[in-house]
């Protein structure tokens, strides 16, 4: 493998890594403050995927701004659903948090299914970002992909910001490390999950936006995206950003490599890395640290 | 008490009722019967595991999948197998996967146990995907079904009888060490598992073994389904299939073995109704999984003690 290659999967890595940040992070938050187990995570994810392909055709070139209104949307959508359905499920089983959220995965996808059908999509990227960039003497790079990546290390760092900076931040990080604890003291818990809910539906939905124009748009996309997440997650450890973000690039390098090298067993690598890390840290790189 | 005692009689004359039940059935209801006694199978393997020793698993499929594979390579191509050996090939390779999952996922607990068993399914669903041994998302055809003597799988009375001489076989197995002392040892760790490690249970071997038995009866519905539908895919493994099998436990209801039973049945009718497009149109008969959705949540929302609670809730409200 020359440099060029390898410097193209490195940044494909990363690029893939971050995306699985942005979804991940918001099921480690979930579950790490609300002790909910949220199946429906990938799903948002393919809402935000068929919002791209919805919208785009309404902003045309003005990209981030769709972006915008996606988040507004997908915001607004996940504060209805934890109103209407998820604040029920807090003082459930686990078991039944598991079957209440399998039975929405069904809901959502035939609902996709009824409204948009179950064709393969595409969404074209906006015609800013649609270019390539050289690299090397034969090798190009598309811009879209840079965007993505630079998109996502700046919602990441804004959700960095939040968490560790403001005062909402605070009350999550508490939320996260004793949950009784931020209840007794007299914070409005109920408010608290709500809006840690919907910023949980929004940068899942933000990350199917993102990705809408480099994968295709189609039935089941959530499913995929919801379990390697549920890897990184385990390898990050539950209810940290941190490790998320860690074990997202992780997972997105064994993940690219591996189909590089391996082809036919790329699909293994990252469970596989998953397994060792069990051995290694039950509890996954880093619980409940920031 | 009365009841109790009839209570107890009860999945014998049910075994009775199925042992007869052929001779009186439609082809068509034939079948269905047939693929709730394999589905119960299967479900009673996860009551195990749910049930009994509390331990939650959310990638019960991939033990299902590695027998009903098992099943298919290890046929010979036009030859009948023998089906005593096929069948204890398949539970073996299902155990076998099970033993390394068991001994890792075991090192966690909770939602971490929910999510890693997930995860490892749908590993061993992308060795079946992606590589050239499972013939990808085709699947692979079972070309002959096993034989033995005067005994042809192939046969639909015959294989109903295998297939129910399997579920009062492991229904026999699960009633029996319920009450032995690893069963209640698994009682006693799903209700407090820090005590029975202060009263000197090694807990980890227990559960595993636990593990390791669900896996392979799970192994033994594989082989199962495999037989009666001559076929195998990958979605077989994949986590669609563990939702169900959870939510037929859950229908029937957590922590009796009939529950699981009760629940197969109920899950494979409400799936036939559903998708029926004489009883509830076009439209839905389509979208079925709509309806199975949305009947899952009232199910929680309501019943969150599965169908056996409910005959409990009716009897305290008509007293």
């Amino acid at each position: 493998m020359d440099t060029a290659t390898f410097l193209v999967q490195c940044l494909n890595a990363v690029q893939y890594g971050l995306l699985l940040f942005l979804v991940a992070s918001g099921l480690t938050l979930i579950f790490g403050i609300m002790g909910v187990i949220n199946l429906a995570h990938g799903s948002f994810y393919m809402m935000g995927a068929y919002l791209a392909f919805a919208l785009a055709p309404l902003f045309g070139p003005n990209f981030l701004l769709m972006l915008l209104a996606g988040i507004v949307l997908s915001a607004a959508f996940g504060y209805l659903l934890e109103w209407a359905f998820f604040s029920f499920l807090y003082e459930r089983e686990h078991l039944q948090q598991v079957l209440m959220t399998y039975a929405l995965i069904l809901v959502f996808e035939e609902a996709r299914s009824l409204l948009i059908g179950n064709d393969v999509h595409g969404v074209p990227a906006p015609p800013w970002l649609a270019g390539t960039l050289p690299l090397g003497e034969l090798m190009t790079y598309p811009v879209y992909r840079l965007f993505a990546s630079a998109a996502c290390i700046v919602v990441g760092g804004g959700l960095y910001l939040v968490v560790n900076r403001t005062r909402l931040g605070m009350m999550i990080r508490a939320g996260a490390s004793n949950r009784d604890m931020v209840r007794g003291l007299g914070i409005d818990i109920t408010r608290l999950y709500r809006i840690v809910f919907a910023g949980g539906v929004a940068l899942a939905a933000l990350a199917g936006m993102i990705a809408a124009p480099m994968s295709s748009v189609y039935p089941g996309m959530g499913g995929h995206v919801l379990i390697i997440c549920f890897v990184v997650v385990v390898i990050g450890g539950i209810g940290s950003i941190s490790g998320a973000l860690v074990a997202s690039l992780l997972v997105g390098f064994v993940d690219t490599f591996g189909k590089v090298f391996f082809a036919e067993l790329s699909g293994i690598g990252v469970y596989l890395l998953m397994a060792v890390i069990l051995v290694w840290r039950p509890e996954g790189l880093m619980r409940r640290g920031y | 008490m009365a009841g109790t005692a009839t209570w107890r009689w009860l999945p014998l004359v049910v075994a009775a009722v199925l042992a007869v039940l052929p001779s009186v059935l439609t082809p068509y209801t034939s079948d269905l019967v047939t693929k709730i006694i394999v589905l119960a199978v299967f479900a009673l393997s996860l009551e195990l595991l749910v049930g009994m020793t509390g331990l939650v698993s959310l990638g019960h499929a991939a033990f299902l999948g590695i027998g009903a594979y098992t099943a298919v390579l290890a046929s010979p191509e036009y030859d009948a197998a023998n089906p005593l050996l096929l069948g204890l090939a398949c539970v073996g390779a299902a155990a076998t996967y099970a033993l390394f999952v068991g001994a890792l996922s075991l090192r966690t607990r909770g939602v971490y146990f929910i999510m890693v068993t997930l995860a490892f399914a749908q590993m061993a669903y992308f060795v079946f995907h992606d590589t050239p041994l499972g013939g990808g998302t085709d699947g692979i055809y079972l070309n002959a079904r096993p034989a033995l003597g005067d005994f042809d799988s192939g046969e639909k009375l015959h294989f109903y009888y295998l297939a129910l001489a399997a579920l009062v076989g492991t229904y026999g197995l699960l009633a029996l060490l319920r009450r032995s002392r690893f069963g209640h040892a698994l009682a006693g760790i799903r209700v407090n598992e820090q005590r029975m490690r202060a009263a000197g249970f090694a807990t980890y071997l227990y559960k595993l073994a636990a593990f390791v038995l669900a896996g392979a009866l799970a192994g033994l519905a594989g082989f199962l389904l495999a037989v009666k539908d001559g076929y195998v895919n990958p979605e077989l493994l994949s986590w669609h299939e563990s939702g169900a099998v959870l939510l037929m436990i859950i229908l029937g209801g957590i922590g009796h073995l009939r529950g699981a039973v009760i629940g197969a049945a109920a899950f494979v009718l409400l799936k036939e109704l559903y998708a029926t497009p004489a009883i509830v149109g076009e439209v839905l008969a389509q979208h079925w999984q709509l309806t199975l959705g949305f009947t899952i949540i009232a199910f929680v929302a309501l019943l969150p003690r599965g169908l056996i609670g409910l005959s409990a809730r009716l009897r305290a409200v008509t007293r």
